[in-house]
């Protein structure tokens, strides 16, 4: 039943429909208002887990992994500064191959001090072997953690992932969101069956000591893992469509693509914004597309290609820096583009919480078209 | 040995580490003047000093680091450290 409600409590429902049996998180701007509902429900009975109240995201992560070694299904949210601080726990996690869903709630990391939305939280995770979904608006945010639970849980892939929405713009708007009963979603994602877990019946130790003949093979199969995930999520994304009608087979979504000449590529909730530039762009008559992407981790290369096949001018935007080089999704673009012709230009955006409006997507197609790019959009050099 | 999905592994897993091979020098334990006293298996950090049947005592080289912490304790100096030609 489609409900108008704030994204945070979107999410919060989603995830006591996954049936979680851990819980913990430690409370963060812009993360909040989720972890506070998921706290209530199981307060109130509403949801059958142990949530764990911690003194730090360090422990929280750790709780959480303990948890998912004995064969729990967990989940936690966090962002900015309580991602960095995790950022230990979150490569053993990875390493040790625990299906961990995660919120992130994207939000710029300090100093200065910033509580407002970019992506640099996540990006910044980029190679600690986590899955990374971005969604564009509060049904994809919902929709996409039941999607993680089923491809991080599956015996192929046994990763973790961060099912990313943008800080605020999402987080605390209320948007329009249709969330599936508690039957539905059961029908959809089956109970977690643990590949192996801690048992004192079979004592087991995760994430041991690796000498330099085994450590290089242990990082290969996580890479493979994660490259299996592409087709995991592809196969539980076509599921979801067949069983909600909303259909998440694409790694990659292109908006009025055909013909184009000039493509932006985004992540997040930007692709909203970009969408409605694109249709003002293309009524005044322009060839200019939207190439959005979902899945950052495992990275869409050859679909990225595949889908900006005959564009002569990309245009990416990116709302993080990788500081002396550029944005980190310019990066993998021009790298999957490599030998494909096409001209492509990575425009630093909205960092920090600097708003984007239609215009700015206008002017940095513009940008493009002319030939100027590599560069921060929109600095205020009356200030520098 | 194949890899195990999360680097899991069962107790006594650790045995198959032969911390031998990352030593230069290797304890060379003297019966005749062994006092028995016992210091070189307490102190040895890998626990990897045994004593043999006649009451004196051996290094297991498969574990053997060669910290010659064993040496340094012995009250009778019937430990001596000598270097391994691999």
């Amino acid at each position: 039943m489609m409900e108008i409600m704030e994204g945070s409590h979107a999410v919060a429902e989603i995830v006591k429909r996954c049936r979680p049996q851990v819980v913990s998180a430690y409370p963060i701007t812009p993360q909040t208002h989720i972890v506070e509902d998921l706290a209530q429900m199981v307060a109130n009975c509403e949801l059958d887990a142990e949530y764990i109240t911690v003194e730090s995201e360090f422990s929280a992560l750790s709780a959480c992994l303990g948890a998912s070694a004995a064969g729990s299904r967990v989940y936690s949210a966090t962002t900015s500064q309580g991602l960095a601080l995790m950022f230990e726990v979150c490569f053993n996690v990875a390493g040790m191959r625990q299906p961990i869903v995660m919120t992130i709630a994207n939000r710029s990391l300090g100093a200065p001090l910033s509580i407002w939305n970019d992506q640099q939280d996540s990006i910044s995770l980029r190679d600690s072997g986590w899955l990374q979904f971005y969604a564009e608006d509060n049904q994809e945010a919902a929709d996409l953690h039941m999607i993680a639970y089923k491809v991080c849980e599956d015996h192929d892939v046994l990763l973790p992932a961060f099912v990313c929405f943008d800080g605020f713009i999402l987080s605390h708007t209320y948007e329009p969101v249709d969330l599936p009963s508690q039957e539905e979603v059961d029908a959809y994602l089956p109970a977690f069956t643990p590949y192996q877990r801690l048992d004192a019946e079979e004592p087991l130790s995760f994430g041991m000591y690796a000498t330099p003949e085994y450590y290089m093979e242990f990082r290969y199969e996580i890479d493979q893992a994660m490259r299996r995930a592409k087709e995991a999520f592809i196969r539980a994304g076509r599921e979801f469509g067949e069983q909600f009608g909303r259909d998440y087979s694409a790694l990659v979504e292109g908006y009025r693509l055909d013909d184009a000449d000039t493509a932006l590529v985004a992540m997040g909730s930007i692709c909203g914004t970009a969408k409605d530039a694109v249709d003002e762009m293309r009524d005044a008559g322009r060839k200019v597309g939207l190439l959005k992407i979902r899945t950052y981790r495992p990275f869409p290369g050859p679909e990225i290609a595949e889908a900006l096949k005959g564009v002569s001018t990309v245009a990416v935007l990116d709302k993080n820096i990788s500081l002396g080089n550029g944005g980190a999704v310019g990066t993998e673009v021009k790298s999957a583009l490599y030998g494909s012709g096409a001209a492509v230009y990575d425009y630093i955006i909205a960092l920090g919480g600097r708003d984007v409006r239609k215009r700015d997507i206008a002017a940095v197609v513009d940008l493009a078209e002319k030939g100027e790019g590599d560069m921060f959009y929109g600095l205020r050099t009356e200030v520098l | 040995m194949a890899l195990r999905i999360g680097c899991a592994a069962p107790p006594g897993r650790a045995l198959e580490n032969k911390t031998g091979a990352w030593r230069v020098f290797k304890p060379v334990f003297d019966p005749e003047t062994c006092s028995r006293c016992g210091m070189c298996a307490l102190v040895c950090p890998e626990g990897c000093v045994h004593e043999t049947e006649e009451g004196t005592f051996e290094p297991d080289l498969d574990y053997c680091k060669g910290c010659g912490i064993c040496e340094e304790v012995c009250p009778k100096k019937s430990i001596r450290m000598e270097k391994e030609e691999k």
